[in-house]
């Protein structure tokens, strides 16, 4: 037997638009209010992006040739970084709950949440690419794709990350058990998104592995904003 | 016939006892039989020699642990859908034997890659994806563990599963979208290029290895049904 | 006319069962009050009315919508008490000039403080915000947890106040307290017993 919740009478218009607005300008909000979230995933990229070329030496073929790799390794663990914060506050000081309740549909606020969270994070770390790119004496076609499959793949860092947060929220063995979920779900977008670049500095096409990208990303924002709003429930139970 | 009574975890406990011991009594007969098939009677490969006869374990693990993920993600959605406890605690009970069989598929993988491609290990499609299957694995049991309540991991985990269910067609199809190490498909459902007694060799070892994950997991059930429930009636009064 | 009732509700917390087979009805006009002992299971009922939490078993229907307050004060720290304010509003879809809001902060004593960052007020400064979103709040159905906690004595006036305006309006209420408050609840919930 499951409790139902039967509504009659009038119920508050909740919209997608207004429900997406509402978490989009306050998390953005909140991350102008609260830089240091956004200078952490800026600066552990640009640090471990530059430790790179000073570990293996500054040999020109061999950076070039590891150079897109090492990027999305550094953007990807940056991403990661990134992930406890995002429904941690909301869930110790009681708003995720107020807004599980809202009449608003759960992935619009959910989805705002994810979106103002990748302004914050992903999209600084794909403007920033191409600077890091140069260290790696990377061509500009190369750049341009690294950069492109940045955009496309930090998006779906952020949604698959997003559910993985939410699946463990509150649970004991914090750090561990969020990389141990979120890692293994990131690396077809590591293969896609650093292959892309790869491809590119060898002369191929990297349009296959950007539309499997982008067929990734259209995937991941259909479905993954459920996933994350049934997550959330449960961890609400 | 009235649903609801097999479902009770005193039920299932009496029921899952009876049942276990066939079906690894099953599994043994089939295993001994498909280990015969494939070591004794069927042929030495042309080009491969007898390192080949590995498959007969590694591509029955695979299946496994791939059918096994699969369950494990239907009962997950049962749970999650109907709030039952029993569904939940089969998914947990099926987990470990899954890893299992996704280590060995990826260990013997590595064995028989050594002498036939000259290395232990190599990023292709279909090994990475049966690796991230194999996290998949350890993340749900983790996940179902992290929680003070149990009921909680349970629904976490099962909604770990179903989200990872997006990874079986990758690895069943990953040969076929990308050029890779493993070769294509050699069965399939229209038919076989490969000699029948290698062939009855692998479909009795897969039998086996299903029969012992049913075993498995109907005891690993019991355990959970025996913990969870340990303050019900019947339970103090079997102790 | 708003309606709240709860049917055969039943929650277990791990292995222990909370509670088993409650049932209560509140119509407008009326407020029920829930007590029983700490870890009763008042505000595990209470997220379950919501639809926090999934009951066991039973069933929860209403007529109106419902507004829910519980342990968490639902304040964001670093927004001031009008972005917290008007951010509550926006989420349940509710529509007040910023005339009304400021009113409201001023009623609840927050006027001079209203652009400070939630952070910089006390607990029951706090809570204030959410007597100010209860002003405001059309919703019919309160369902509030320990609804006086942090208040001083003026801010607990007030709140009385707040809900005999609300139900002499029409509205319901569904409160967990220990308190007496002025309005005396139509009956009385016993947990844990």
């Amino acid at each position: 037997m499951n409790a139902a919740t039967a509504t009659a009478g009038p119920v508050s218009a909740g919209s997608f638009a207004t429900g997406f607005a509402w978490s989009f300008a306050r998390d953005l909000t909140l991350a102008i209010r609260h830089p240091g979230e956004t200078l952490l995933v800026v600066a552990f990229f640009v640090l471990v992006a530059s430790l790179f070329p000073l570990g293996v030496g500054a040999d020109p073929q061999l950076l070039a040739r590891i150079g897109p790799g090492v990027i999305w390794v550094c953007a990807l663990l940056a991403a990661f970084l990134s992930l406890p914060a995002l429904f941690a506050g909301d869930y110790a000081d009681g708003t995720l709950e107020q807004m599980t309740l809202s009449p608003h549909p759960m992935p619009s606020w959910a989805s705002g949440k994810i979106a103002a969270h990748w302004v914050a994070s992903g999209l600084p770390l794909t403007v920033l690419s191409p600077l890091i790119g140069l260290q790696y004496g990377l061509d500009p076609a190369t750049l341009g794709t690294l950069a492109a499959a940045l955009l496309l793949g930090t998006p779906i860092l952020s949604l698959l990350g997003a559910a993985c947060t939410a699946l463990a929220l509150g649970a004991r063995g914090g750090g561990v058990l969020l990389a141990l979920l979120a890692l293994p779900l990131f690396v077809p977008v590591l293969i896609f998104g650093a292959g892309a670049a790869e491809a590119q500095a060898a002369g191929l096409s990297p349009a296959p592995h950007l539309s499997l990208l982008a067929a990734g990303l259209i995937l991941a924002l259909m479905a993954l904003p459920f996933a994350i709003c049934a997550a959330i429930r449960i961890a609400l139970d | 016939m009235n649903f609801y009574y097999f479902s009770s975890p005193a039920t299932f406990y009496r029921l899952a006892g009876t049942m276990a011991p066939f079906f690894f009594a099953a599994a043994l007969a089939t295993g001994i039989a498909g280990l015969y098939m494939g070591f004794v009677v069927a042929p030495t490969d042309a080009q491969q020699g007898e390192v080949y006869r590995v498959i007969f374990i590694h591509v029955p693990a695979a299946w496994m642990s791939m059918f096994a993920y699969f369950v494990m993600a239907c009962y997950g959605a049962i749970s999650l859908t109907f709030n039952t406890r029993l569904a939940a605690m089969m998914a947990r009970a099926i987990a470990p034997t899954g890893a299992m069989f996704t280590f060995v598929a990826l260990w013997t993988g590595s064995f028989w890659g050594r002498p036939t491609w000259g290395t232990y290990w190599v990023w292709d499609a279909r090994i990475t994806s049966e690796l991230v299957l194999l996290f998949l694995y350890l993340g749900f049991i983790a996940l179902a563990n992290a929680f003070e309540d149990p009921r909680r991991g349970d629904r976490a985990a099962a909604l770990l599963a179903i989200i990872g269910v997006v990874n079986l067609p990758i690895i069943y199809f990953s040969v076929q979208w990308w050029n890779t190490l493993h070769q294509g498909s050699s069965v399939s459902f229209k038919g076989t290029s490969m000699h029948v007694a290698m062939l009855w060799a692998m479909l009795l070892m897969a039998i086996s290895f299903w029969m012992y994950t049913i075993g498995a997991a109907l005891v690993r059930c019991r355990t959970i049904i025996l913990e969870r429930e340990r303050r019900a009636q019947w339970v103090r009064a079997m102790t | 006319m708003s309606s709240l009732e709860g049917r055969g509700l039943a929650c277990s917390r791990g292995p222990a069962t909370l509670f088993r087979d409650v049932s209560f009805r509140v119509t407008g006009g009326e407020w029920l009050a829930v007590r029983g002992p700490n870890g009763s299971g008042k505000t595990t009922l209470l997220r379950c009315v919501a639809g926090l939490t999934r009951a066991d078993a039973g069933a929860v229907s209403r007529d109106g919508d419902l507004i829910y307050s519980g342990h968490l004060a639902g304040i964001k720290d670093d927004l001031s008490a009008e972005e917290n304010l008007h951010g509550a509003l926006t989420l349940r879809a509710v529509s007040v000039d910023a005339g009304a809001e400021r009113d409201a902060l001023a009623r609840v004593g927050l006027e001079k403080r209203r652009s400070l960052p939630a952070r910089r007020l006390s607990a029951g400064q706090r809570r204030r915000i959410g007597l100010a979103r209860l002003m405001l709040d059309p919703a019919p159905i309160w369902v509030l947890d320990e609804p006086l906690t942090a208040l001083d004595d003026a801010g607990q006036a007030l709140f009385g106040e707040l809900l005999a305006r609300h139900l002499e309006r029409g509205g319901l209420a569904l409160l967990a307290t220990h308190h007496d408050l002025a309005p005396p609840p139509a009956r009385e919930l016993r947990m844990g017993v």
